[in-house]
């Protein structure tokens, strides 16, 4: 390897992407540096994990739009990460504070596995979203806590919502441990399977998915799930770039 | 629906049907504790292996462990089970069974020939009374050989699926990554991308971009954009260039609607497949995935302990003549293997029972963030699946997948098995590695500098496209 920028093609070659590439060899072992540096990412993206949310940043940059909150039947972080079916589920307490809508779309943002990605990318996704959706009704954004994406079913059911966007953040990386998905599911009801929804994933700014890009293929897919009345694998996301920019700013179907 | 005692420990322990016992008969992990089927008390446990070592095999074939009428996997399970091959085991128990597949009478030839007379259920009840040597032991008795453009599975060969995901599919990265992993000799399994975006626009261009790589440098592999089912085929229509359709699939016809398929659309799939005369003679052109915990997650494991139920995807697979299939045994996460410790077991139990079934079995010896585990504990898995002759093994660039967010193995872990156990690469891809000055004759892969590499203009060309 050279040792100098200049020198080493790979330079060129990493400019184009975060992942760990001509890395050199020590025999056929990684380098140390190597190996250190990848404990180090480890490490902090365990720390990601165990991280709590803090609600008020994300209630703040959602604000004029109302704000509710809720939580899943998980009732700590240890609990949440060995029963999934527990953080598939609201809380008791939260099932009375939804208002029953009618509403085209319910946004939930939610900690997942990650709370720093909803603390930093899920309110610009929201607000590009709301920019491109005048006259749709929409519910007060839910920030869920020990959620899961199915979680967003019940809390899009309870809210009298047509389509459900969950706002969730994704299992940390070791590169990027803050990547939003999006999750979107027509006719939210608790059951609903995982091939029922549309997924756009990997929204961060570290080379990831721009929120201004992630939230006008979710209002193309809005759109398209509304006429057809369906999200998942009966619903492929077609949309060229040119599509995207031509449907933003009309009504809902109906 | 039958009922099993066994005493243990001055004890009686009582089983309710085979689903039960076959349950509480599974070494500890967490997905069976959260479906609440798991023993008990490891008392209970040992208690319930007696009682499985004395059940016939033949057992299995008159009660199923999910119903007849309500699942199509337990009825391709039965309807194709083959009686003359199971004729020569028909009269053992599980624990018998377990003894002759350890036995020297029990070779290559003669694991081969009873492969079509083994349903998954006897398969994994009977990897639940081996310990992971014994696993080791019978898989490495099992060859299992496919081929394509490379021939895969043959005795003291390691191949590898190279793995370039990028976070938003830029075609740049994916060249870059596609052509370190060559340069360390890995792909000969396939070069296979897991979309970020899953769309069909997005699909034919990786396809083709892939496509042409491989054709312009004449490596002999196979490529592969993992969409779904339903993609490929539309992707098949407009023309790209499709070598395998990919799906992941599950042990029940409930977890397998959840992945949005059934048997029929895979069977159409491999038709529309095999029609673009891509493949080599044996028609194989499948690539599936699996791994523990799948139907559990999909709320539709009918009280099955998960890797029973994993094994019954391994039915599904064998349906449908695959060129590989893998395991992505840590992916899942600590919700269903909660520690390196059950996500080795777990990946050596994927292996027997898939080897076992006659399936190209691989895996991806992985894990995530949030479970127990770390690269030691991938070290040990890595090395005991290569000891046990796997299929092949999944990398991606410096163990870290920055689309998936977990981690794999490196390129770097597969040249160390490579030296460390004297394993090579594909017969047809050593000989590319050698024409290509990565490899040296008959021997070890050599990575070469980059600037001196034949594939330096391959570099320069993903430097300057887009």
């Amino acid at each position: 390897m050279a040792d100098t920028p200049a020198q080493d093609p790979w330079a060129q070659l990493r400019a184009t992407t975060r992942a760990r590439i001509g890395l050199g060899q020590a025999g056929d072992a990684l380098p140390l540096r190597e190996v250190l540096g990848f404990q180090m990412a480890h490490a902090l993206a365990r720390d990601a994990v165990h991280a709590p949310l803090d609600a008020a940043g994300p209630e703040a940059a959602l604000r004029p739009h109302p704000v509710l909150h809720a939580r899943s039947a998980a009732p700590d972080r240890s609990t949440y990460l060995r029963r999934p079916d527990l953080g598939r589920r609201l809380h008791p307490k939260s099932l009375s504070t939804l208002p029953n809508g009618p509403f085209d779309i319910a946004f939930v943002l939610a900690d997942g596995l990650s709370a720093n990605a909803v603390e930093r990318h899920a309110a610009p996704v929201f607000r590009a979203c709301l920019a491109r959706l005048p006259g749709w009704r929409i519910a007060p954004a839910v920030i869920a806590t020990q959620a899961r994406v199915a979680l967003g079913d019940e809390i899009g059911e309870r809210l009298g919502a047509r389509l459900a966007v969950m706002l969730i953040g994704e299992r940390p990386g070791l590169s990027v441990p803050d990547s939003l998905g999006i999750y979107l599911t027509h006719a939210p009801r608790v059951g609903r399977r995982d091939s029922e929804r549309n997924c756009i994933s990997n929204i961060h700014t570290a080379g990831g998915l721009d929120p201004e890009l992630a939230a006008a293929k979710l209002v193309w897919l809005m759109r398209e799930a509304l006429a057809r009345k369906l999200t998942g694998t009966g619903l492929k996301d077609d949309a060229d770039p040119a599509a995207l920019a031509s449907t933003a700013g009309l009504p809902p179907p109906t | 629906m039958g009922c099993w005692t066994a005493i243990a420990g001055g004890e009686q322990y009582r089983f309710e049907g085979l689903a039960q016992l076959l349950a509480a008969a599974s070494p500890r992990r967490s997905g069976d504790d959260l479906a609440g089927i798991a023993a008990t008390s490891d008392a209970q446990r040992v208690a319930a292996r007696f009682a499985l070592a004395d059940l016939p095999l033949r057992a299995f074939l008159s009660e199923a462990v999910v119903p007849y009428e309500a699942d199509e996997v337990t009825r391709l399970i039965l309807d194709t089970h083959d009686a003359a091959a199971f004729a020569r085991i028909a009269h053992l128990t599980v624990g018998d069974f377990r003894d002759w597949l350890l036995s020297h009478e029990a070779d290559a030839v003669a694991l081969a020939a009873i492969s079509p007379g083994l349903t998954p259920e006897m398969v994994a009840a009977t990897s639940k009374l081996m310990r992971n040597q014994d696993l080791i032991a019978v898989e490495r008795k099992r060859r299992v050989v496919t081929a394509f453009r490379s021939t895969l599975g043959l005795e003291g060969r390691l191949a590898t699926r190279l793995q370039p995901n990028h976070p938003t599919d830029d075609l740049r990265g994916i060249a870059a990554y596609t052509l370190d992993g060559l340069l360390n000799g890995s792909g000969d399994a396939v070069i296979g991308v897991n979309p970020a975006t899953d769309s069909v626009p997005n699909g034919i261009a990786l396809l083709e971009m892939l496509d042409g790589l491989r054709r312009q440098y004449d490596i002999p592999t196979q490529t592969c954009v993992l969409t779904h089912v339903t993609n490929a085929m539309e992707i098949m229509q407009r023309g790209a260039p499709v070598d395998l359709v990919f799906q992941s699939v599950a042990g029940t016809e409930g977890a397998n609607r959840g992945f949005g398929v059934d048997l029929a659309i895979l069977r159409e799939a491999r038709d529309a497949a095999l029609s673009l005369k891509r493949a080599g003679p044996s028609g194989e052109v499948m690539y599936f995935e699996t791994g523990q915990g799948s139907a559990l997650s999909a709320e539709a494991h009918h009280g099955v302990d998960q890797q029973t139920l994993e094994a019954r995807a391994y039915a599904v697979c064998r349906a449908f003549r695959p060129l590989l299939v893998n395991t992505v045994v840590g992916f899942i996460g600590s919700e269903y293997l909660y520690d390196g410790k059950q996500i080795i077991r777990a990946g050596l139990e994927d292996h027997f029972c898939g080897k076992l079934l006659g399936l190209p079995m691989g895996v991806d010896v992985c894990y995530t963030n949030h479970a127990e585990a770390d690269g030691d504990d991938m070290d040990g898995l890595m090395t005991l699946l290569a000891a046990a002759g796997v299929h092949f093994l999944i990398c991606v660039p410096g163990a870290d997948d920055i689309m998936l967010n977990y981690q794999s193995l490196s390129f770097h872990d597969v040249l160390a098995l490579r030296t460390m156990l004297g394993l090579r690469p594909a017969p047809e891809f050593e000989d590319w590695l050698i024409r290509m000055g990565i490899a040296r004759p008959g021997g070890p892969i050599r990575p070469p500098e980059l600037a001196a590499s034949r594939l330096m203009q391959l570099a320069h060309e993903a430097g300057a496209r887009g």
